[in-house]
């Protein structure tokens, strides 16, 4: 049987949008954004290093709503890519495999990841 | 030997070739769990303390990234943030791009980039803590 008649699977349209492949997608999607976020970590600590008008510089851009808005998609990339990489650990130890666990795991990390970042923005606007 | 019975979805030319587990697999693996859960405390711990400095002059900056355990964990965060960038990027190029010179120019790029933002990183951490 040559190589190019092996069966495939259905593409990815074919599918119903699940909790679990929307999360597993969501995963991928939000280390993408940051890895290129990490792009804005650097900056800042250059800018931190070059002096105030630099560090200056970084400030006011993260201040203008364009920087809101980046850092509001960046605490809340960050935070669900934290909670759903622990769900990721529990499955490397072989826990949480059930259809109902996947569920309620999927659940908790929407949850959690929306807490967290909620409570990070509480502690922004706190101390700001 | 060629059978009508196909005994493996494996191609006879990618068996000769050798092409499958190059038995680093386990490496990249372990090494992007051992980030993982390194970043999963110094990421709270990060968003923590600066979102508790939100708006913070240059001044205030350079006196919490000079403090001596800030400037460990500072260094510590970047390192394992692009260490696990950079195997988590890596895998979706793999998955993604299939072409063979695209994906090697990518992954070139990726492992570069990687390097350069977080040599980048640690030195701007370590000028501000030595006062440089």
């Amino acid at each position: 049987m040559s190589a190019d008649r092996r069966p495939l699977s259905p593409h990815l349209q074919i599918y119903k949008p699940q909790l679990t492949s929307v999360l597993s997608i969501s995963h991928r999607i939000t280390g993408i954004a940051l890895a290129v976020g990490t792009l804005l970590l650097t900056w800042w600590l250059l800018a931190a290093a070059a002096g105030p008008d630099a560090f200056a510089a970084v400030q006011g851009f993260l201040g203008s709503w364009l920087g809101y808005l980046i850092l509001f998609g960046f605490s809340y990339a960050l935070m669900y890519h934290l909670c759903a990489g622990i769900r990721h650990l529990f499955w490397d130890a072989g826990y949480g495999f059930e259809l109902e666990t996947v569920y309620k795991s999927g659940w908790a990390t929407v949850i959690a990841s929306a807490v967290l970042t909620v409570i990070a923005w509480a502690i922004a606007i706190a101390s700001a | 030997m060629a059978s009508k019975t196909m005994r493996s979805m494996r191609t006879p030319l990618a068996r000769v070739r050798g092409l499958g587990s190059a038995k680093e697999g386990f490496h990249h693996w372990w090494m992007q769990r051992l980030t993982a859960i390194a970043l999963v405390p110094l990421a709270l711990w990060f968003v923590v303390s600066v979102a508790g400095m939100a708006g913070m002059d240059h001044a205030a900056a350079v006196t919490w990234i000079g403090s001596p355990a800030v400037t460990v964990l500072l260094v510590l965060l970047i390192a394992a943030t692009f260490w696990h960038a950079q195997l988590g990027v890596q895998v979706v190029i793999e998955d993604y791009v299939h072409g063979e010179g695209c994906k090697l120019v990518a992954l070139i790029a990726v492992k570069f980039a990687a390097v350069l933002l977080a040599v980048a990183g640690i030195v701007a951490v370590l000028r501000v803590s030595f006062g440089g």
